[in-house]
């Protein structure tokens, strides 16, 4: 199975690159554009059962794969 | 004294502190992730460098290293632990000092001689630095902003952690002066207990004039001060 | 899998003339599979054969009693520097990909370079680079120039930074001719012992071969090729699936293994897979030890599933290396690249055949004679003729044009021009300290840099002795396109005179020869000609070839770029007390100017092909300022004589932009630390030249023309020992205040430093914005 994690900074933390991309796309001509956050993807593809695949990423999502000091993540697996 | 100097995979400034610290007069050895023990080393150095490429984050995946274990023990037990760029990131993802190290605000890496303010004396990594002295040192770094919440930026300034921060040649504290967005222009801090530091500045290669500057020598001589009193109270 | 059949249009496709194809008929006795096409294709492609410059390439002087590994030996060429040490190094360009996707462009052309050098059993300790661009100020084609530009100096950065060597100088250049063609010219030099010098030669029958590194991917397909072709959108298109992608994490660590592995004897030849890959490694070591070689690629580690023989054989993939180990002795290779974590693999042995044999999936799908192929290549004589465009640089009248009035705005117009502006938007973003071996950081003449224990391969606890390396890469490529001849020369002068400057005596060069088509009469003539002024430059200063690189058809439909023979060349301090920087010390010094003020024959000579007649004039051309080497030569023993004599406190080299720039820069730009210039003034009196007209005499580029100070008591001695060994010098001022003050025989002109700081200072910032 395939789990994804979407890692993004906290909302507290600023967040140059998003800014810049921000007024990039401003720049670009693109409309409306209220905010830009940029983060990370990370796709991992593992065997077992869901539940426990579950836990154990989420553990490893705090741990490691994110730092909660200054990054947020959202866990799914299909 | 005897100076660990950790080596991880990547880790480009081993070599730069154990020259700074056999410019002191003492001795240093490298000492690779991998092992567990830190044999009889009297202080560690956690060097410079881009430990796994920077992978994931900085410092992130260094932080689960067997040695790393070895480290924390030694900090719980009271030994100084210095941490150097890539040190102070390592530091931080273990949890061993408080906040994070993000990217420059202005997305550049930047390697320049910046100046900065000692914030506080009376601790084994500032007490050789004269009171009215702007140290000038290099730094070299794509990701040395500081951030840390609001509360605990609070607790760093209450209890007098902020150890270093960036200023202009007269030591003002402006944001000029500050080249990667470091909250509180904070440049380096330690820990509540004080034995633990760490700063994204390098004062391994301000360790001789040749160099441009050797102001980031006074540094590893406050350590080695502290250790000496150590030994002589022991020895008492 | 079947490979294709071979036809003549899969022959061209592949770059190969009817002529040569026939030729590799000949070698095999057979047609060639497919495999062997691809292989006879980048063995045989200009990049990785020279075939047309390998005839020019002979001119060049080579030898001297200090080389220990010469042009054209091996990867890199190794010099002396005394007391059983050494030096390797070379320069290697990465344009056409820089262009495609700068940032993995310029990252490998890093990685390149970088294990060009420790293949040779050197560790790497430093790099600088050569950088050009179309103009970044402005729109339109501006942007793309900026895109290109930020690109390539974040990717030079990535990758040196995080391999952990100081990029400690380099040079950057804005003309339009290299709109669409950036050039990306990237030098590595590395140190070691004489006995830890290792070769690229499969030698030992029955030794076992490795392979190092990541994993083979379809990267870089035929890069090699490419390189050796006309950069069109088409050519672009094909190749953007190919780019080489870096990681200089894999480096490190594969540098540090081979370095470690060096270290135990273990190793009979060792040689990394660059342009090419597999095929150039394996064949090229073959040919050395004049032994056969055989391997499998099943046991290649490979990326991807299902790759063929061909792609496996060509691919680019990066940080690999191919090591020769004696028998017997595998189990340290495993050993040490366990302990680095590296993947490794044992694909092959030398053999007794001479011939390079390929096996894949149970069939031989290659078995060609190594030594043929390798030194088989097809070499040509091309075709050259005296370019048209030359007629009318000759026949422009340089007294034709109006002299300037306005001096101070137009030397600030100079300092903000973006070829002569500060770099430090640039190096501020290499680390340029790490290894606490800079003694000159970028922003002097020339960079310098310590040996010390661990700078050798096995850092060794122990004290050595103190070894200071100068270094600098320049070319005026204005001048080359206007006098190949005497830009040629001029681009060797320059880059003596700098490390002159700095106190250096040159050990040796190695050039990157930037050229348009070999194919066109006038571009070959320009490559000839510019060849023959390096060459007589680099016997004149004792500086001979110790390799370098060749990087021809860089010209896209808008046209061929101005002819770039970048040269870099490195030198010997003697002492550390030498060390000279190019900013003036201490109010009070007298400033001396050493050489001729201005061309005897004619004093406005020095505005031909001048920064000021493009920048003010807007002109491209004139032809630029006789290089006297002889001259040249007298003028940069006396200044190290002086220096050495310890009676020098600043030497700065008049270049781009003339006397004026020279001195502007001799005030402004020292840099104490962030945002904190140290800017010191300087009052100049050249009301005595009364016969030069204004703008040649102050932005006239003259050739030989070095501005030095000192101590205001040393300074008769100064004129006085110049003069005696044969070279003009005359006081022309004094350090001081917070101005530049310039008397001149019909008017004075002054400017604040700090304007004169801001626009150099800031313009590139400014632009990049």
């Amino acid at each position: 199975m395939k789990a994804k994690i979407i890692v993004t900074p906290k909302k507290a933390v600023v967040d140059p690159q998003g800014k810049t991309v921000q007024t990039a796309l401003e720049q670009m001509g693109y409309r409306g554009i209220k905010a830009v956050h940029v983060g990370k993807y990370l796709e991992i593809e593992l065997d077992g059962d869901k539940e426990t695949a579950r836990q154990q990423l989420n553990e490893a999502a705090h741990k490691f794969l994110s730092n909660p000091v200054i990054e947020d993540y959202k866990l799914e697996i299909e | 004294m005897n100076f660990a100097v950790l080596q991880f995979p990547a880790s480009n400034c081993d070599q730069d502190c154990v020259h700074a610290v056999r410019v002191t007069g003492h001795s240093a050895s490298l000492l690779w992730h991998k092992e567990t023990s830190l044999g009889n080393a009297d202080a560690v150095v956690i060097p410079g460098g881009f430990s796994y490429g920077d992978y994931l984050r900085t410092g992130a995946i260094a932080r689960f290293s067997p040695i790393m274990q070895a480290v924390q023990k030694f900090a719980d037990e009271g030994g100084l632990v210095l941490g150097v760029c890539n040190g102070f990131q390592i530091l931080c993802e273990a949890g061993m000092l408080p906040g994070a190290l993000i990217r420059n605000r202005d997305l550049q890496f930047h390697c320049e001689q910046i100046f900065l303010k000692t914030g506080n004396f009376e601790t084994p990594f500032t007490s050789k630095i004269p009171r009215d002295k702007i140290m000038k040192i290099p730094i070299a770094h794509g990701e040395g902003c500081y951030f840390a919440d609001e509360a605990t930026l609070a607790k760093l300034k209450a209890n007098n952690q902020i150890l270093w921060q960036y200023c202009d040649a007269t030591g003002n504290l402006t944001d000029t002066a500050n080249p990667n967005g470091s909250l509180m222009n904070i440049a380096g801090i330690c820990n509540e207990r004080r034995n633990v530091a760490g700063l994204m500045p390098h004062p391994d290669r301000a360790s001789e004039e040749i160099l441009g500057s050797a102001d980031g020598r006074l540094i590893f001589e406050s350590v080695i001060d502290a250790l000496q009193s150590k030994t002589i109270k022991k020895a008492a | 899998m079947t490979e294709p059949a071979i036809t003549p249009e899969l022959v061209q496709k592949h770059n190969l003339t009817p002529e040569e194809y026939a030729h590799a008929k000949k070698i095999l006795g057979r047609e060639p599979s497919y495999t062997e096409l691809g292989i006879f294709s980048v063995m045989w492609s200009e990049h990785c054969s020279y075939k047309n410059t390998r005839p020019l390439l002979k001119t060049f002087p080579t030898k001297s009693p200090k080389i220990l590994v010469g042009a054209g030996e091996e990867n890199a060429g190794i010099i002396d520097i005394g007391d059983g040490l050494a030096i390797a190094f070379k320069i290697e360009s990465h344009n056409h990909p820089s262009a495609v996707e700068p940032f993995q462009g310029a990252a490998t052309g890093v990685g390149g370079i970088v294990r060009d050098i420790f293949t040779m059993g050197a560790r790497p300790v430093c790099a600088i680079n050569s950088l050009r661009f179309g103009p970044i100020t402005g729109n339109g084609a501006a942007a793309n120039n900026r895109r290109l530009f930020s690109g390539v100096v974040n990717g030079i950065a990535h990758y040196g930074n995080c391999f952990g060597i100081p990029t400690i100088a380099g040079e950057v250049y804005f003309d339009k001719s290299y709109e669409g063609n950036p050039l990306v010219n990237a030098f590595c030099l590395g140190v070691l012992r004489h006995e830890q010098i290792a070769r690229g030669a499969a030698k030992g029958i029955g030794n076992p071969v490795f392979y190092v590194g990541p994993a083979t991917g379809r990267d870089g397909l035929a890069g090699a090729a490419f390189a050796s072709q006309d950069l069109t959108e088409e050519s672009a298109e094909q190749q953007r699936g190919a780019v080489q992608v870096g990681d200089p994490f894999m480096e490190k660590l594969v540098c540090e293994a081979c370095l470690e592995l060096l270290a135990t004897g273990a190793v009979a030849g060792i040689q990394d897979m660059g342009a090419a890959g597999l095929t150039c490694s394996t064949c090229e070591t073959a040919a050395r030890a004049g032994t056969g070689i055989e391997i499998e690629l099943n046991k290649v580690p490979q990326r991807v599933p299902n790759m063929s023989s061909y792609e496996i054989m060509l691919s680019e993939s990066q940080e690999r290396m191919l090591i020769i180990v004696h028998k017997g002795r595998e189990e340290e290779v495993k050993r040490i690249f366990d302990k680095w974590d590296l993947p490794w693999a044992e694909v092959g042995f030398v053999t007794d055949t001479g011939r390079m044999v390929v096996k894949h999936r149970g069939k031989v799908v290659a078995d060609i004679p190594a030594k043929k192929i390798a030194d088989e290549s097809p070499i040509y004589q091309r075709e050259s003729a005296e370019p048209e465009y030359l007629k009318e640089v000759r026949a422009f009248r340089l007294d034709g044009i109006s002299d300037t009035t306005h001096p101070a705005e137009d030397l600030k117009k100079l300092l903000a021009w973006p070829s002569i502006a500060s770099k430090n938007w640039v190096y501020r973003q290499y680390d340029h300290m790490v290894r606490d071996g800079s003694v000159v950081c970028p922003g002097s003449d020339a960079a310098v840099i310590r040996i010390k224990a661990d700078s050798l391969p096995d850092a060794p606890n122990e004290k050595l002795p103190e070894k200071l390396i100068a270094m600098t890469v320049d070319c005026n490529g204005t001048y080359v396109y206007l006098d190949p001849y005497e830009g040629g020369k001029a681009a060797v002068t320059e880059a003596c005179r700098n490390l002159a400057c700095s106190g250096a005596v040159p050990l040796g060069v190695t050039d990157n020869l930037n050229f348009g088509s070999p194919m066109k009469p006038e571009l070959f003539w320009q490559l000839k000609e510019s060849v023959r002024g390096l060459a007589e430059a680099c016997r004149a200063f004792n500086a001979p070839v110790t390799g370098g690189n060749c990087s021809l058809y860089n010209q896209s439909p808008a046209g061929p770029i101005d002819p770039t023979p970048t040269v870099a060349v490195v030198g010997l301090i003697d002492k550390p007390e030498h060390v000279t920087t190019q900013w003036f010390k201490d109010e009070g010094d007298a400033i001396i100017l050493l050489g001729e003020i201005a061309d005897k024959k004619d004093p406005l000579l020095g505005l031909g092909g001048s920064a000021y007649l493009q920048v003010i004039q807007d002109k491209k051309t004139g032809t630029p300022p006789p290089c006297d080497l002889e001259t040249a030569r007298t003028l940069h023993t006396t200044l190290l004589g002086l220096i050495q004599s310890g009676l020098i406190k600043s030497a700065h080299d008049c270049s781009e932009g003339g006397l004026a720039v020279c001195l502007a820069e001799s005030c402004i730009s020292q840099l104490v630390g962030r945002e904190t210039p140290r800017l010191i003034g300087a009052q100049i009196d050249l009301a005595p030249f009364t016969d030069i007209r204004l703008d040649a005499l102050l932005f006239g580029e003259t050739q030989s023309r070095i501005v030095v100070t000192c101590a205001p008591l040393d300074a008769a001695k100064v004129v006085e020992r110049a003069k005696l060994l044969g070279v003009p010098a005359v006081q022309i001022g004094k350090v001081g205040a917070d101005k530049l003050v310039v008397k001149t025989p019909a008017t004075e002109f002054s400017a604040p430093l700090a304007e004169l700081h801001d626009p150099w200072w800031n313009a590139i910032a400014r632009a990049m914005a």
